[in-house]
């Protein structure tokens, strides 16, 4: 009996099994159908007084995000059992691949990607539901209604033209390999967290869409997606930063931003997004600039979409891959055009009544936080048209073109310069009306030391030149006037602490945020300013001096790793005689796409990295290989900077003011218990 | 009122573009200065700076010139045809490092290969704009009169370079 029972139990299991990624497929179509009432019902509600209808919003968004949940589970199941029955999976791993990258190489393609983007959407659309408990019925309502047309749109997207979980039938003995590129930790990371950034954008894009439908257009709904906004920032600053460290270590040519379309896709979000941040305060602590953040928040998340589909379609690297599936950009852009389309007709019909909120002097700290606004919007305007310049030109049947790093930094470095000077002054001035010669006077001493410390400082350092000189004096700026700022406010008589106690943890994240564009500026200009590259033959042996060290190449062995063959350099470096370190840069070849790899051998350092990676072997030689030995002073501090301004986000959002309703709630609910 | 309707305006400007540019062929596009006497330049030699090389020293050969960068990626495309194009030694290539620096340039070339006879350093870009360069890649075929017969935008491709470019310069040798 058990003998015969069993292997129909058995079956069934397997049956299951089989059909995972039908169980996919089928809950993305669910999630589509909730998607489509998350977007519907609760909008209608809200408009008409429906607390039945608005109420439906928070369940719809749980049960969305479950569904997204099993979806994206079962993606990543068939990756890790080698199910290359599912086409996605047959052209994106490989047996051999480490289980770690197996899991990662979930969104190392296409379809895989827009099910992480649609993932992650239903996991802010879940975190809104679930941390909105005190904002009015109706204003959730509709937050949620408009992230469930966003999350509509992606969906079928998806289900539409890049489905996932395609079957190849019959199913591959093999596949094909995940992009070697992408075999790498920091790429592991990195697009969930660009992804978290672009997505978390559509909080703020929601907040004020349903801002702008409820036609409620006071301080409140900037003091709601104050918090929300800063975390997608900070997220987007780490997943920048991670894949800007990423591309330093891991292509073999020390650069660390090369204005690559695909990098360019994320800087604009960001640019936009750090003016909205700056303006969401304004607008909620003087009522000021009301239009203008609603426009830059439908801007963030506008250049989210047009990033995430620009990077993924692949129009950028190829504009060829539109015509091969002329449907998926049709779709794209219809879609582009919905959106942003009806969201900027949305605000020129609402907008004329918003008024303009707090009156400001030109001289204030309004004019001067308005004043970077625009040269972000501007810069990410000189971004926009030199990623798009390319595109356009192909599309029209010029051919391929790069617009190239020359026209970004001709362009960018005249646009930082009075952002900041600014930044140092914005804190320091009054809102609504300050007189020029006190403020001057205030900061004299900080602009003077600024000045000498910019002066004199490339002279202990070999070389001056007057771009390093502008670029300290930006980053000494920046640090003195915060000084300044600190000692104006915790400085005097009286007890030091209790006023350190005083000031809002996000004034500290604001002023730890600053610091880190100047520790960021300096590690830039120091940099560029100072760097040594010596791309030279080197027979085993040979030395080279560079930088005050002596690299010596030992020759290179063959070594064998889980799914790749390398050689191996061993490269001692010596300063004064005495061994530093031993660097290992190695030259991979991956089994299953034959692609060759650079993994750079670097010794990292506070005040520089010492860099070796290798170029090619020299034929016909006794194990000759060209190596490129670069000396990268202070390139660590372009990415403390980042992190310091990622820090800065959260101590923002720490901020008790943001968790104080629930507090009262709390307190409130407690006294009603008694 | 007007000014709250200018980002759609704009928005809508920009997409009717985009849909235009996906429906559309590529196509070539006439330049100017095809049919015209190649701009005179002398530039010094991207790997003896103290040499100059002019227009002049071309006078009576059919050749190629090529604008390029280290810091372009669309370059890398078309480099591969032209070291196969220099081993085939059916017409002088030369080039013209445009906004580089000259490490840079000659890195590349040492990493990439160097196909071309000689190139020239314009590290800040005035010939270019004497020769209308849109962006880089650029390549100019220009006749024994020293006269442009054809412009090529982007990098070339092998048809461009078999169906096009080859039989204009056999043509023009004959001549």
């Amino acid at each position: 009996m058990v003998g015969r029972a069993h292997p129909t139990i058995t079956n069934n299991y397997l049956k299951v099994i089989s059909m995972i990624p039908e169980i996919g497929h089928f809950a993305l179509i669910i999630a589509l159908f909730l998607a489509l009432c998350l977007g519907v019902l609760p909008i209608i509600g809200a408009a008409r007084d429906n607390a039945v209808l608005s109420g439906t919003a928070r369940p719809l968004a749980y049960g969305q995000f479950v569904l997204l949940a099993v979806a994206f589970l079962c993606l990543t199941y068939a990756f890790v059992v080698d199910d290359f029955s599912v086409l996605y999976v047959a052209q994106h791993s490989n047996s051999q691949l480490p289980v770690i990258y197996k899991m990662s190489a979930v969104w190392g393609g296409h379809e895989g990607s827009l099910l992480l983007w649609a993932f992650l959407l239903g996991a802010w659309i879940l975190a809104v539901a679930m941390f909105s408990r005190h904002l009015p019925g109706e204003m959730v309502a509709r937050v949620l209604g408009v992230m469930g047309l966003v999350s509509v749109g992606f969906l079928l997207f998806m289900l539409l033209t890049s489905n996932p979980f395609d079957r190849l039938l019959p199913a591959a003995a093999d596949g094909r390999d995940l992009n070697p590129l992408l075999q790498d930790p920091g790429l592991v990371i990195h697009p969930p967290m660009l992804y978290m950034g672009y997505v978390g954008f559509s909080v703020a894009f929601a907040f004020a869409i349903a801002a702008l439908l409820g036609g409620r257009m006071d301080a409140t709904w900037a003091r709601w997606s104050r918090p929300w906004t800063t975390v997608a920032w900070v997220f987007m600053t780490a997943g920048i930063s991670i894949g800007s460290w990423w591309a330093y270590y891991e292509l073999g040519w020390g650069g660390w931003w090369f204005w690559d379309p695909v990098e360019n896709a994320s800087f604009m979000p960001w640019l936009i997004g750090t003016a909205l941040i700056h303006s969401l305060a304004v607008t909620e602590k003087r009522g000021a600039f009301k239009s203008w953040t609603v426009l830059l928040a439908i801007a963030a998340f506008s250049l989210s979409l047009l990033g995430t589909f620009l990077v993924r379609s692949g129009v950028l690297t190829s504009v060829h891959s539109f015509a091969a599936d002329p449907k998926r950009g049709i779709f794209i852009l219809s879609f582009l055009v919905i959106v942003i389309g009806a969201s900027l007709l949305l605000f020129a019909w609402r907008a004329p009544k918003i008024g303009l909120g707090g009156k400001f002097d030109l001289l204030s700290r309004e004019a001067l936080l308005l004043s970077n606004n625009v040269l972000l919007s501007v810069a990410t305007a000189s971004v926009f048209i030199g990623t798009l310049y390319p595109l356009f030109m192909d599309a029209l049947g010029f051919g391929k073109l790069s617009v190239g790093p020359p026209y970004f930094e001709a362009v960018f470095v005249p646009l930082i310069v009075p952002m900041v000077l600014m930044m140092g002054l914005g804190p320091l001035a009054r809102w609504k009306k300050f007189s020029a010669p006190e403020l001057a006077k205030r900061v004299r001493w900080a602009f003077a030391s600024a000045v000498l410390i910019a002066l004199l400082l490339p002279l202990t350092m070999g070389q001056w030149t007057a771009m390093i000189a502008l670029g300290l004096l930006l980053a000494f700026w920046i640090i003195t006037s915060m000084i300044l700022s600190l000692h104006e406010r915790l400085g005097g008589h009286g007890n030091f602490m209790q006023r350190a106690r005083g000031q809002s943890l996000s004034y500290y994240g604001m002023q730890l945020a600053h610091l880190g564009v100047a520790i960021f500026i300096i590690g830039v200009t120091l940099v560029s300013g100072y760097e040594t590259e010596r791309d030279v033959r080197m027979d085993v042996g040979d030395t080279l001096q560079a930088g005050g060290y002596e690299f010596r190449f030992n020759g290179a062995t063959d070594v064998e790793g889980p799914n790749y063959v390398a050689a191996r350099g061993r490269v001692s470096v010596s300063q004064d005689g005495k061994l530093v370190t031993e660097l290992f840069p190695e030259k991979r070849q991956y089994n299953a796409s034959g692609m060759p790899m650079t993994e750079a051998a670097i010794s990292p350092g506070l005040l520089g990295d010492l860099y070796v990676s290798l170029g090619e072997p020299i034929p016909d030689s006794a194990g000759a290989w060209a190596v490129r030995v670069y000396i990268k002073p202070f390139v660590d501090w372009i990415w403390a900077g980042t992190l310091l301004m990622g820090l800065g986000g959260v101590l923002a959002v720490s901020d008790r003011r943001y968790r104080m309703r629930r507090k009262t709630k709390l307190t409130m609910l407690a006294a009603e218990g008694k | 009122m007007a000014r709250f309707i200018l980002p759609f305006v704009i928005f809508m400007i920009l997409a009717i573009f985009l849909f235009v540019g996906l429906g559309l062929n590529p196509h070539e596009v006439p330049s100017p200065l095809v049919g015209k006497p190649a701009p005179a330049f002398s530039l010094p030699q991207l790997h003896e700076p103290d040499k100059q090389f002019s227009l002049q020293d071309m006078k009576g050969k059919v050749w190629l010139f090529n604008v390029w960068a280290s810091w372009c990626t669309a370059c890398e495309q078309e480099h591969p045809l032209f070291m196969e194009l220099s081993r085939r030694n059916l017409v002088p290539l030369y080039g013209m490092d445009y906004k580089d620096k000259r490490e840079d340039g000659m890195a590349w070339l040492q990493q990439h290969g160097n196909p071309y006879t000689l190139v020239v350093s314009d590290a800040e870009g005035r010939v270019g704009i004497d020769y209308g360069v849109y962006g880089v890649p650029e390549t100019y075929l220009i006749d024994k009169q020293g006269v442009i017969r054809y412009k090529h935008i982007g990098a070339v491709t092998e048809r461009d370079l078999s169906e096009k470019i080859l039989p204009l310069v056999k043509e023009l040798q004959a001549k």
